[in-house]
């Protein structure tokens, strides 16, 4: 009797923690690091490796930094909708690769067109932690002081382009 | 009109499925076999509401009736006739439809072939299956009505998402979900014969022919999938461990570890609780699946509908279903007999062997998909576990796996000892060590050999087999069916092993920006973009590529690639071109560029690459041979089969 609940006990942990994944949106999350500035790092540029970036890139005019890896296939999804809006001149977005390899990276990229203004080359996730990113596509935006004022996790859609980051770059561009 | 008699038929559907749930229940337990019967009824007349509920849906989409807001969101007056239709289940509502169709024509199936079976197991198995069709329709009235009507009504549909245009995603939901509901009936059947108690070789015998219909199907289901994404999405790969993927997987591995473990207790009435377990944990990898899928708790290029509220139906009806069974299993587990102890070595130790296998597999995919769900859960932290994960844990098990499966089927039922196997593994043994060495000296690479050493093995172990009966003629018509597809079955495996390997160690691309007239090389191959063009065509604009492919100076091909811009829904997808051969094949891709700067040009040179759907395909051929055995067999014979073997299993 006792051995045949193993598989009814290991059902209702599963669906407990279904559950609890219900209750939250995956796409957008809480973040302890809104509102504080952007952590600060030095990594080199994918495209040239001599290159150093800092978290000066970051300040002095609002910023869209978007984690991308060429192993992500939602990546894939999100793409078109990136090089569709890099179009705007007046958005910085840059490009956080993450966990990659650079060749791979640059492959990804020649195929698909290049929607990125810099990109931040980040293999051992040394930029990656102290951001808190969870998974790759995901996508920051930065203030003009630097500071981080919003995340959202998961692929972006047309929609949330406008009704999320553009009402957002509004409000931030009137501060 | 049309719409609300789809409407009006799915909620009569609802209500005969509960007459269907309660009736034969009640008739099974107070023994009155004109409630029993009524399942029959009930179970047609289900089906036949769901039909009809389903065509004046698909009606809709063929009028463009715009004012259907489902046919408004996803169809489109210039969209083709073959994506109007399937264009029904590109989208949420339209698929849960076709899920509950099938639920229904398995029941309506059920009723119609299973007269042989005892009548109380048909009663509540069927009765069981209204359960679910309750669930299931419940879940479309009230959370994603099809129907519903859009005013006021638009001049024109937004159109299909371009990349689910495609003859291969028009067959590809349909050939799944036949595999996936069809495990509704090996969940139904068990769940009848918990309530019962009653569980031996006449209910595998049962269960075998649904088990292996959703099987077959299930395997050429997820073929053709990997077969659209291959060519429709263009990234090269034929399998991505996406969560969809897995999700569609898992049901088939732990449906694999099912049709095995029948094969002992039809057999030997032993491993019934094994059969019972699994018959239940495949139906619910579907749920699970369908609960996946349709909440978006998994972000996924597949989980094209978010909605929390409808997560939470599917939570609750698999919480019913599997928690329901679980806890009946729980409650009769006591009745099952565990039978005695067989011989580690021995057909039955084999077969127990592959369950166990297939059961570790299933888990690493299912950890894989589903612990960074469960990290989110009780941590909060997210994390993404990527093909890496899977390559390092998967792989190993079906090396184990195929190891065993090579030999196991020459042992003997009961009792056998290696040493019967000594010639075998020598050969064997020296046969690898040839492939190992041929293939460092000509394809330099060890893993290569390794893996090709393994997919021969294995082919050489189902030669051994396939011998090792004698001649087919002289054996009885189901045996030889079954031999039949045995062989297939494992030969598809060596050849999808085979294929896996050399497309995974010597696949090549490269990319370039080339002008016309300009060319790339890959793998010996010189692809040369000819001529670019643009226009319109049908509901996009387009540019195209000509590529040609020369190797050695000898014209190979031409291929043509298209970059297709889809106004209506401002997408842009890639149409690459393809030479597909039992060689290697060769596709080409264009993407942005200019006449002046030169286009972007990918070259890939995948060899093999058929292989691995051939192998695929075998498998499902095989099952659906061994179908045609059975039904040749037919369950007339069962009862009296099942008196002349062993006594029946344990009675409450």
């Amino acid at each position: 009797m006792k051995r045949a609940l193993i598989p009814l006990l290991f059902f209702i942990g599963l669906s407990v923690a279904l559950a609890i994944s219900l209750t939250k949106d995956p796409r957008r999350l809480e973040d302890t690091l809104i509102d504080h500035p952007f952590p600060a790092f030095s990594l080199s540029s994918l495209d040239e490796p001599d290159a150093v970036l800092t978290e000066q890139t970051v300040q002095g005019h609002i910023s869209v930094v978007n984690v991308f890896g060429s192993w992500c296939v939602t990546c894939n999804v999100e793409h078109p909708i990136l090089m569709e809006v890099s179009r705007d001149e007046n958005i910085r977005l840059i490009g956080l690769n993450w966990r990659d390899d650079r060749e791979e990276a640059k492959t990804w990229l020649a195929k698909r067109g290049n929607p990125y203004d810099l990109i931040i080359f980040d293999p051992d996730s040394e930029l990656a932690i102290p951001l808190g990113v969870s998974g790759a596509p995901e996508t920051f935006v930065t203030d003009k002081n630097g500071r981080i004022r919003y995340k959202h996790s998961g692929a972006i859609s047309f929609e949330d382009w406008d009704n999320i980051f553009q009402p957002l770059f509004k409000t931030l561009e009137a501060e | 009109m049309i719409a609300e008699i789809g409407h009006f038929c799915l909620i009569l559907a609802l209500v005969t499925a509960i007459l269907q749930a309660a009736l034969p229940l009640y008739g099974a337990k107070t023994e009155q076999s004109v409630f029993m019967g009524f399942a029959d009824q009930a179970a047609r007349i289900q089906f036949t509401l769901l039909a009809v509920s389903f065509a004046c849906l698909t009606y809709s989409f063929l009028i463009s009736d715009f004012s259907v807001k489902l046919a408004a969101t996803h169809s489109h007056t210039t969209k083709p006739f073959l994506y109007k239709i399937s264009g029904v289940w590109g989208n949420h509502e339209g698929s849960i439809l076709l899920w509950t169709l099938m639920l229904g024509l398995y029941g309506f199936l059920f009723s119609l072939f299973s007269k042989p079976l005892p009548a109380k197991l048909r009663a509540r198995t069927l009765a069981v299956q209204g359960l679910l069709g309750i669930g299931f329709i419940s879940f479309i009235i009230f959370t994603s009505n099809p129907f519903e009507r859009l005013f006021p009504v638009p001049m024109d549909g937004l159109g299909l998402n371009p990349i689910l245009q495609d003859p291969g995603l028009a067959i590809h939901p349909p050939l799944l979900y036949m595999g996936y509901v069809g495990y509704s009936l090996a969940f139904s059947m068990a769940v009848a014969a918990l309530i019962s108690g009653e569980i031996g070789a006449a209910w595998a015998k049962a269960v075998k022919p649904w088990s292996l219909l959703a099987w077959s199907f299930l395997t050429l289901g997820i073929t053709m999938g990997s077969i659209w994404a291959y060519y429709e999405l263009g990234w090269g790969g034929w399998w991505m461990w996406d969560p969809v993927e897995n999700v569609s997987f898992m049901p088939w591995l732990i449906g694999t570890a099912l049709l095995h473990s029948i094969m002992v207790m039809e057999r030997r009435q032993n491993l019934a609780h094994w059969t019972v377990l699994l018959a239940i944990t495949a139906f619910s990898l579907s749920l699970v699946g369908t609960f996946i899928v349709r909440s978006g708790v998994l972000v996924s290029v597949h989980a094209f509908a978010v909605d929390p509220a409808r997560g939470v139906f599917i939570l609750a009806l698999l919480l019913a279903a599997t928690g329901g069974a679980l806890s009946l299993y729980a409650f009769r587990a006591k009745t099952l007999v565990r039978r005695a102890e067989f011989d580690q070595i021995s057909r039955e130790g084999g077969l127990v062997l592959n369950n166990l296998l297939l059961a570790t597999a299933t888990a690493t995919v299912f950890l894989g998909t589903f612990y960074p769900l469960l990290m989110d859960a009780f941590t909060g932290d997210k994390i993404s576990v990527g093909k890496p994960y899977f390559e390092l844990t998967f792989a190993p098990i079906m090396v184990v796996l195929i190891v065993f499966m090579g030999a196991a089927p020459m042992l003997k039922w009961q009792k056998d000892s290696l040493a019967s196997l000594k010639n075998f593994g020598l050969v064997s043994g020296l046969g690898a060590l040839i492939i190992i060495g041929l293939t460092f000296l000509f394809g330099k690479s060890v893993l290569g050999g390794f893996g090709l050493a393994l997919a021969a093995y294995l082919a050489f172990g189902v030669f051994k087999a396939f011998r090792r009966k004698g001649p087919l003629s002289a054996l009885p018509k189901q045996a030889r069916y079954n031999h039949i597809s045995f062989t297939l079955a494992h030969l598809g495996i060596a050849i999808f092993t085979a294929g896996a390997v050399i497309m995974s160690v010597w696949a090549d691309d490269t990319i370039g920006r080339v002008k016309p007239g300009e060319s790339l090389e890959v793998a010996g191959y010189t692809f040369t973009l000819t001529d670019v063009s643009g226009g319109e065509s049908g509901n996009y604009n387009y540019r195209r590529g000509e590529v040609s492919i020369y190797k050695n100076g000898r014209d190979i091909k031409t291929l043509h690639t298209e970059q297709r811009f889809y106004p209506v829904r401002q997408m842009i997808t890639t149409e690459a071109g393809f030479r597909f051969s039992p060689g290697a094949t060769l596709f080409a891709a264009i993407g942005e560029g200019t006449s002046e700067d030169g286009y972007i040009l990918r070259a890939n040179y995948q060899p093999a690459m058929i292989w691995i759907w051939i192998g695929a395909l075998l498998m499902s051929l095989a099952g659906f041979l061994a179908l045609i055995g059975l039904r040749s067999f037919s369950h007339a014979t069962i009862p009296a089969k099942a008196k002349d073997s062993a006594p029946e299993v344990a009675v409450s």
